[in-house]
């Protein structure tokens, strides 16, 4: 199986802190991978290494065929990039959004126009085109900042917290969508607090204290740690972090 | 401890809150449960005397929120959605501040942070801004606290918080209804409910009930089946193009379904008899086993289950497009 995500030791430190400690791990082509870890683990620090916005310490990763060290702004166009926080801009329509996006992300010219067409369709937006993306519904905002987040076709697709505080039907369909997108052979590297999704991974890592303390599957997780569900797994590995939540 | 009546709000064109009474007891965690954009920090700021409602009426500790708004703002702890305190005074310069503008000193009502500002203390020289998120959420809620205020209102204090640290902020909650504080807060996550004494769910400015979490979860009506086999996403689709099925959804490691109403359909041939007796969910059961493996499906595991907050948020929520 391609590996699209290959971590050797990567390690970051902040003077004598080490915010991510030596992880290592490999996600393969077409896979959603889960990325968990207690607030202070480490995960938000070893996520801007491997989108190539920050320099390790130590230790090498190779994402979508390039070298985080030396190769960071190659990554920054050959991967895409979506969280709850920061998606869409609010303030302009639709079109403008996945035009900007275009841009940023440099598709070729000729191809703006049919793809903005295929998305627009493809979602039902045909005659939202030119509404501002602060009228739309969330579910439809979501759809529409992950279809943007792989406008320019990238191997793999970093979502921060895609799901945060959204509506228990809306995150699902969400995840119907990541489903989709993932048959067509993009690969999905996640993080999320709601333990309910981890399950929805096809592996998962936690994180804890700059360590990835488990990867395994979610039912491999479950046996190994004789735990009814992901809730439970997470809340052994990481109630005894030193760091927890600071 | 809180009343509200009636109370509507409107931004221009969005109608943020939507006929809005409930009330809340002496010593009570009120839950208000919903998601983004459903009007829970509108109500808060309501509540706190921060906005006024365009209908309506709220009172709070017995002071109305529109006559009485400066004493409301000695009695109440408010902890907003964003962080507010000064990022760049330091931990002890933000309490202090805090417990000056309140007329009170650290000392005098030391005893009530205590538990929570210790945790942060060693670092209290620290500028806020420099804080990590867990620190924030201490230190803000230190902030809340430090004039004794009768009633507390947090609004979302464990968003974007890991399952470990929201199980920890809601101890230090329990500790604090023990010293009989009045608690309203917000959350989008659904398995909170169960830790407050009453919920309101909200969506879209409309409570879609009020109830403590044991009474919102007997009151589901439907029978509400869980789903697993070896291929789920496929499943999931399945299950759906199944006519007798009214509703599926992933939850976890298994899917959630309702069935429509056998009476209501016409297509029953393959169905369980229309008489309700003791065995009809064992056979609905069955048929449905044999209908998922005939689509090849292995492993194929349906129970009967109890829904949980978020089966009825989603059930309710339905009837509130």
């Amino acid at each position: 199986m391609k590996k699209v995500i290959e971590v050797e030791n990567l390690t970051k430190a902040f003077g004598r802190f080490k915010a991510v400690d030596q992880i290592s791990f490999e996600v393969e082509k077409g896979e959603i991978f889960g990325f968990l870890g207690a607030n202070g683990a480490g995960k938000t620090t070893a996520m801007r290494m491997l989108c190539g916005l920050s320099i390790p310490t130590s230790g090498k990763a190779i994402v979508a065929g390039y070298d985080i060290r030396t190769q960071p702004e190659m990554i920054k166009k050959n991967i895409g990039y979506m969280s709850q926080k920061f998606a869409l801009y609010e303030d302009l329509s639709v079109a403008e959004n996945i035009r900007f996006y275009a841009g940023i992300y440099q598709v070729p010219e000729i191809e703006i126009a049919p793809r903005t067409l295929e998305l627009l369709n493809r979602l039902g937006l045909e005659n939202e085109k030119d509404s501002l993306v602060k009228a739309l519904p969330l579910g439809w905002k979501q759809k529409l900042a992950f279809s943007v987040a792989i406008f320019h076709h990238p191997g793999i697709v970093f979502l921060d917290e895609p799901t945060g505080g959204v509506d228990p039907v809306t995150r699902r369909q969400f995840w119907e969508m990541i489903y989709e997108a993932t048959d067509s052979g993009i690969t999905v590297f996640v993080t999320t607090h709601y333990m309910d999704e981890a399950e929805y991974c096809d592996r998962v890592s936690i994180m804890v204290d700059g360590k990835i303390a488990a990867l395994d599957t979610p039912a491999n997780l479950k046996k190994k740690f004789e735990a009814n569900n992901m809730d439970e797994v997470f809340y052994r590995l990481a109630r005894n972090a030193s760091r927890k939540a600071d | 401890m809180i009343s509200c009546k009636n109370i509507s709000k409107k931004y221009k064109k969005v109608q943020a809150l939507n006929d809005i009474s409930f009330e809340v007891k002496p010593g009570e965690i009120f839950g208000l449960i919903g998601p983004d954009g459903a009007g829970k920090t509108s109500l808060f700021r309501i509540l706190t005397t921060l906005i006024l409602a365009d209908e309506g009426f709220a009172s709070v500790d017995g002071l109305d929120v529109v006559k009485d708004y400066k004493l409301i703002r000695e009695r109440v702890g408010y902890m907003p959605g964003r962080f507010s305190l000064y990022q760049d005074l330091s931990v002890e310069e933000n309490l202090n501040f805090f417990a000056t503008v309140f007329n009170t000193t650290v000392e005098e009502n030391y005893e009530l942070v205590k538990d929570i500002y210790q945790q942060i203390e060693p670092f209290k020289t620290r500028k806020a801004g420099k804080l990590s998120g867990g620190m924030k959420q201490k230190l803000a809620l230190s902030c809340a606290l430090i004039h004794k205020p009768t009633v507390l209102f947090l609004d979302e204090p464990t968003t974007g918080v890991d399952p470990v640290s929201r199980k920890e902020f809601w101890g230090m909650l329990k500790n604090l209804q023990q010293q009989g504080i009045t608690i309203l807060v917000s959350t989008p996550y659904m398995d909170e409910a169960s830790l407050c004494d009453r919920i309101a769910l909200i969506q879209k400015g409309r409570f879609l009930t009020i109830d403590s979490p044991q009474k919102v979860a007997d009151s589901f009506q439907k029978t509400l089946l869980s789903v697993s086999a070896e291929n789920m996403s496929k499943l999931l689709t399945d299950l759906r193009a199944i006519s007798e099925v009214e509703s599926c959804f992933a939850f976890g490691d298994s899917h959630h379904i309702t069935l429509k109403d056998p009476t209501s359909t016409h297509k029953q041939e393959n169905w369980g008899p229309q008489k309700k007796n003791i065995n009809d969910i064992d056979l609905t059961i069955n048929n449905l086993k044999m209908m998922l493996e005939a689509k090849n499906h292995i492993n194929v595991v349906i129970k009967k289950i109890k829904p949980g907050i978020e089966d009825c948020f989603m059930e309710l929520s339905k009837n509130n497009l």
